[in-house]
């Protein structure tokens, strides 16, 4: 009986108050969406890292015709030189931080390069003279790099060596903003909600005053007068929350993996499947927010 | 019942207290009517029996329990044992007089079943029988403030607290809702009515409290709204003359 009638007042109230209730509900939703997708990018971020990371290597670019680094002052690399770099990486001060290394020649580096630009203009005008042949060190530890570069930078022939995993760093660090940024709006929108969800419970508990004026009097507990309040904004929340998890699924499901894991085959994007994970939190978020400015609206506003 | 123990209430430091060391006491199945010029303490009288607000000095006590020791969660089972009633009836108005006294026990969570049968008996008592599916304001005021005594009533305090009910009825209207009031106190309900309407006070010799500017001027049993005693004081000596009137009055108690 107190149920139904705890219901039928939250019934009444979202009724009456239909328009902040909409905007209750369209402001969760887009807070929790930028929460959601600053949680893919850091889903995506790991899985990249677990992806490339024992697939990362330091290369090590050999000169060409164009080189301009003091190492290259002979010209492009000799076949001597190569040697030498090769017994360098043989050698055992070296060989115990390696675990294999690959010898990727102009014309391999030509060929990976028309793959990798297989639709761009810019492939018929390069020449494999232009792109410097390398050797591709795997590391045991990958962050060991430094040896490498020490060892090598400075040999004759080497243009320069580069960590592949700085790359990915240097990706993964945008990436990071990205979602830092995701959250800062997250965080903007978080407030909005909030300060929304406390207008709407305010203004609720004003047009329902004389209900609840004669509930304090005949003794109703303070749960039974507060309960409809707290629940309708949880209620509005946890709809926000619902609409901000389909939409981040729709955007991994249709976006992440009909689109983008088409796109590009060789890198590892997350599934839309993972994206559930952070339903619960989103919908939890969604209830903590709305509780918590009710709660503390309603201990001005509505006195027992 | 009710025992004041020397309260006093302060709303504003600058101004006189409200209520200035009161001690009085209102027992069980009692009848008293609080009476005195606007502003001479009643409301606050009765909100500090309902604990809405906190008494500055002394101690309150309902039931034999002092207000001020009821932790804040305990405080809606104080006012389930006390009825309130005001002046402006203060009904829901889109409710049907049913609903507004269903309302009443709905929010302390009892049954359908139960409801059913206790407010058509609770209608029938205030005189309200067929009028159940009215809205509020296709009654006239006597008859709106009687749903208003019925759901303070329903859910069977022991205390009744009427805020000078008669306020905005005609005096016939009014002696109605004594009547309805007097039936109440009858079943064993302690009643508790602030107001300054003199006919209503002599028509139903009960205990008269009279207060001015927050002190008790006088506590009389089966009293008038004046002092029987004569008071040398000019403008008060002229009421005197209104005993008989309210003897007459008395006769519509019938
Ligand atoms: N909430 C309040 N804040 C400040 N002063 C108040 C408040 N309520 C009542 N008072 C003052 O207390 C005195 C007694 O008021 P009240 O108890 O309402 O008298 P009555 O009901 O007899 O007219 C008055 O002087 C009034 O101005
Ligand atoms: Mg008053």
């Amino acid at each position: 009986m107190r149920l139904a009638f705890v219901l039928a007042e939250i019934g009444g109230g979202l009724r009456r108050n239909l328009s902040m209730v909409v905007s209750v509900i369209l402001v969760t939703f887009v807070s929790l969406t930028f929460v959601g997708a600053a949680g893919m990018l850091q889903m995506q971020i790991n899985q990249m890292k677990g992806f490339w990371y024992d697939k990362v290597q330091v290369a090590i670019f050999l000169c060409v015709d164009t080189s301009t680094s003091p190492t290259c002052a002979g010209g492009p690399a000799t076949e001597e030189q190569k040697q030498n770099i090769q017994t360098m990486l043989d050698a055992p001060a070296v060989k115990q931080y390696v675990t294999s290394w690959t010898y990727e020649s102009q014309d391999d580096a030509l060929k990976h390069f028309r793959e990798q630009f297989a639709n761009s203009p810019i492939v018929d005008s390069v020449t494999a003279d232009q792109l410097p042949a390398s050797f591709r060190v795997n590391m045991v530890d990958p962050e060991k790099y430094q040896i490498i570069n020490e060892s090598f930078a400075a040999t004759p022939g080497v243009e320069t060596v580069i960590d592949q995993r700085q790359l990915l760093e240097r990706l993964f660090s945008v990436m990071n903003v990205a979602s830092l940024v995701a959250v800062g709006i997250a965080g903007l929108m978080i407030i909005c909600a909030i300060l929304l969800i406390a207008t709407t419970i305010r203004l609720s508990a004003f047009s329902r005053r004389r209900e609840t004026g004669i509930m304090r009097l005949v003794g109703a507990s303070k749960m039974v007068i507060q309960l409809p309040f707290v629940l309708e904004g949880v209620i509005a929340a946890v709809i926000g929350a619902s609409l901000a998890s389909v939409t981040l699924w729709t955007v991994g499901k249709f976006f992440i993996e009909d689109y983008l894991a088409d796109q590009y085959k060789d890198t590892a994007f997350i599934s839309a499947n993972q994206v559930l994970i952070l339903v619960p939190g989103l919908l939890l978020l969604g209830i903590l927010l709305s509780g918590v400015s009710s709660l503390l609206t309603l201990r001005k506003y509505l006195k027992v | 019942m009710i025992r004041f123990d020397n309260v006093t209430k302060v709303y504003d430091q600058k101004s006189r207290p409200a209520l200035d060391s009161i001690s009085l006491e209102i027992d069980r199945g009692e009848f008293a009517f609080l009476v005195g010029a606007s502003g001479s303490g009643k409301s606050t009288f009765l909100r500090l029996v309902l604990k809405e607000d906190r008494a500055t000095r002394g101690s309150v006590y309902v039931a034999g329990q002092n207000v001020a020791n009821i932790p804040s969660w305990r405080v809606p089972r104080l006012r389930r044992g006390i009825g309130v009633v005001f002046q402006d009836f203060r009904l829901l108005p889109n409710k049907t007089v049913f609903a507004n006294v269903a309302f009443a026990m709905q929010v302390l969570g009892r049954s359908r079943g139960v409801i059913r049968e206790t407010v058509p008996e609770v209608l029938k008592t205030v005189g309200l029988e067929g009028k159940e599916n009215r809205l509020p304001h296709e009654l006239s005021g006597g008859e709106q403030q009687r749903v208003a005594i019925a759901r303070a009533v329903v859910n069977k305090p022991a205390i009744l607290l009427a805020d000078e009910p008669t306020g905005n009825l005609d005096p016939t209207t009014s002696m109605e809702i004594m009547n309805v009031l007097d039936k109440i106190n009858q079943n064993n309900t302690t009643v508790v009515m602030a107001t300054h309407d003199d006919d209503i006070v002599n028509g139903m010799r009960k205990r008269v409290i009279e207060l001015r500017n927050g002190i008790v001027l006088r506590d009389e049993a089966r009293a008038l709204y004046t002092s029987m005693i004569p008071v040398v004081d000019g403008s008060d000596s002229g009421n005197g003359f209104r005993n008989p009137a309210g003897t007459s009055a008395g006769e519509v108690d019938k």
